[in-house]
C-alpha cells in the first residue's frame, strides 16, 4: 500500500503536570486512513498523549500537526480544530437532558450551522448504522453503557472529522457489550477512516490496528505491525507487558522470559 | 375574638400583600438575574469582575437586610442621593437575594459532571454555547430546590420593608395593634396572611421539584 499523506503529526511532545514528566519527548505521525492502537500499562501516558492532540491538555513543548499546519502556537482556534478531530469517551459523555437524535445534532447544528433537517436524516442513517434507529427519541439513562457509547461514537462522526480518537472507549462497559462497540469500531476502521485508539483490548488491537504503538513512563518504546509486536515483541518492556494478558494454568508463575 | 374587626380590617392586609408580592415579585426576578449573571462570572473567571462579586456575595450574605434597607433608606441621603421607599425595597431584597441566587446557581453548575464539558469542547462547541446548551439546563435542574427555598426565604424578607416606610403585613399589623388594641386578631390576620402567601408557593415548589425530578433525564 502506498503511504497515504500525514494527516496528524506530534513532533516532540512535552507534557508536564507539574510532578514530573508524563509525556516525554513523543513523536508520531498518523498517516491519512491509518489506524494506530496506543497500547501500554495504566498511566503510561497514552490517554493524555490522545487528549494533547485535540487540546484538552495543554502541552508544555513539541508541536502537533493536522494537515501539515502547527496548530499548537499561536492561537489556536480550537473549536475549530476539533471539528477535523473527533474524540470519543471512556465515560460516553452524552448529555443525559437531550434526547439521543438531539445529542447527535447538538454539534452540526450549533457548530457547523448545518440545516437541522438534513442532519436530522443524516443522524438516523447513521444510527441506523449502529443498529440504534429506535432508540433516536430515548434519553441517554434508557440505554445500556454499549448503546451509550455507540451513541457517542455516532455523535463524533456526524460532524464529518478527518480523524477520531477513542480513548479507552470499552474500558467502562460490561463484557456482553465491548463487543457491539468494538464491531461499529472495526467497521468504521474497514471504510477507511483514520484513527488512533487507546485501548486495553489486545484481540481488538490486533484486528483494528495497521500499527501497534507501545508507550510505556511517557515514551514510545516499540512501533510496529500488530504482527510483529504481539508474536515477537522487540523489546523486554513490551514483553512483560503482554505477559499480563496471559493467565497461566495451574497457577504456573509467569516471568519476562515465559512468553 | 372579634370577627367584626377582622373583616373590617382584612382589605388592609389585602392591600398590604398585594404591595409586598408586587415588589417582592420585581426583587425576587431582578436576584435571579443578579445570581445567574455572577454564577456565570464566576463560572468564565471574569478578572476583576470575578473579585467584585467575590466581595459582594460576602457583603450581601454577612449582613441583615434590615441594615442593608438603613443603609439605603437613612444612609444614602446623607450622600445626596435619595431613593424612594419602593426603590430601597427593591434595591435592598435584590442585593440580599443576589448573592443566595448566585450561590444556589453556583453549586448547580459545579454538579454538571466535568466529562460533559469535555464532550462538548470535543464537539467544537464554544465555551458560550457550552454553558447555553449542556451546562445551564442540567444545572438550573439541579438548582430548583435551592432557588425554590431562596424564593420563600426572600418572601419571608419582606417583612421588615416597614422600616422604609412602606405599609407590609407587619406595618398593618403593628398599627392595628397600636390604634385598636387588639393584638390577637391583628396577629392572626398576619400569620394567616403569610400561610395562604407562602403555602402555594412551597406546594408549587415540592411539585415542581419532584417532576423536575422524574422529568425523564438525570443520571
Amino acid at each position: 500500500m502506498a503511504k497515504q499523506p500525514v494527516l496528524l503529526e506530534a513532533k516532540n511532545i512535552i507534557k508536564d503536570y507539574g510532578n514530573g514528566q508524563v509525556l516525554n519527548d513523543i513523536s508520531l505521525q498518523i498517516h491519512k486512513g491509518e489506524v494506530i492502537v496506543l497500547v501500554g500499562p495504566s498511566g503510561c501516558g497514552k490517554s493524555t498523549f490522545l487528549r494533547c492532540m485535540n487540546g484538552l491538555e495543554q502541552i508544555q513543548a513539541g508541536q502537533i500537526l493536522l494537515d501539515g499546519e502547527v496548530i499548537t502556537e499561536g492561537k489556536t482556534d480550537w473549536p475549530k480544530v476539533r471539528q477535523k478531530i473527533g474524540m470519543v469517551f471512556q465515560s460516553y459523555d452524552l448529555f443525559p437532558h437531550m434526547s439521543v437524535i438531539d445529542n447527535i445534532i447538538l454539534g452540526p447544528v450549533k457548530v457547523q450551522g448545518r440545516d437541522k433537517k438534513e442532519v436530522t436524516e443524516e443522524a438516523e442513517k447513521l444510527l441506523d448504522r449502529v443498529g440504534l434507529l429506535d432508540k433516536k427519541d430515548a434519553y441517554p439513562r434508557q440505554l445500556s453503557g454499549g448503546q451509550k457509547q455507540r451513541v457517542a461514537i455516532v455523535r463524533a462522526l456526524i460532524l464529518k472529522p478527518e480523524i477520531l480518537l477513542f480513548d479507552e472507549v470499552t474500558a467502562a462497559l460490561d463484557p456482553e457489550m465491548v463487543r457491539e462497540v468494538l464491531d461499529v469500531i472495526l467497521e468504521l476502521a474497514s471504510s477507511g477512516y483514520t484513527m488512533l485508539i487507546v485501548t486495553h483490548e489486545m484481540q481488538f488491537a490486533r484486528a483494528v490496528a495497521d500499527r501497534i504503538v507501545f508507550i510505556d513512563g511517557g515514551k514510545i518504546v516499540e512501533s510496529d505491525t500488530p504482527e510483529a509486536f504481539f508474536t515477537q515483541p522487540k523489546t523486554d518492556r513490551a514483553r512483560r507487558f503482554l505477559n499480563t494478558f496471559i493467565y497461566a494454568k495451574d497457577g504456573e508463575k509467569l516471568t519476562s522470559d515465559s512468553y | 375574638m372579634d370577627t367584626e374587626f377582622i373583616a373590617e380590617y382584612i382589605p388592609l392586609y389585602i392591600e398590604a400583600a398585594k404591595l409586598m408580592l408586587g415588589i417582592g415579585l420585581i426583587g425576587i426576578v431582578l436576584s435571579l438575574i443578579v445570581g445567574l449573571l455572577i454564577a456565570l462570572i464566576q463560572y468564565f473567571k471574569v478578572p476583576i469582575l470575578r473579585q467584585i462579586a467575590t466581595v459582594y456575595i460576602e457583603l450581601s450574605r454577612n449582613t441583615p437586610l434590615l441594615v442593608q434597607l438603613f443603609f439605603l433608606y437613612f444612609g444614602l441621603p446623607k450622600a445626596g442621593i435619595y431613593i424612594s421607599s419602593e426603590g430601597c425595597a427593591i434595591i435592598g431584597l435584590c442585593f440580599l437575594g443576589g448573592s443566595y441566587m448566585a450561590e444556589a446557581f453556583r453549586s448547580g453548575i459545579e454538579s454538571v459532571e466535568k466529562g460533559q464539558e469535555e464532550a462538548a469542547l470535543a464537539l467544537g462547541l464554544r465555551k458560550g454555547q457550552i454553558i447555553k446548551y449542556v451546562i445551564l439546563p442540567q444545572a438550573i435542574s439541579v438548582s430548583i430546590p435551592a432557588l425554590c427555598a431562596n424564593v420563600i426565604f426572600l418572601i419571608k424578607e419582606t417583612s421588615v420593608f416597614s422600616v422604609v416606610a412602606l405599609a407590609d403585613l407587619m406595618y398593618v399589623a403593628k398599627d392595628l395593634i397600636g390604634l385598636y388594641y387588639k393584638t390577637d386578631e391583628a396577629l392572626l390576620m398576619l400569620v394567616v396572611a403569610y400561610l395562604i402567601i407562602l403555602l402555594p408557593i412551597s406546594i408549587l415548589a415540592a411539585v415542581l421539584e419532584r417532576s423536575l425530578r422524574y422529568a425523564g433525564f438525570g443520571n
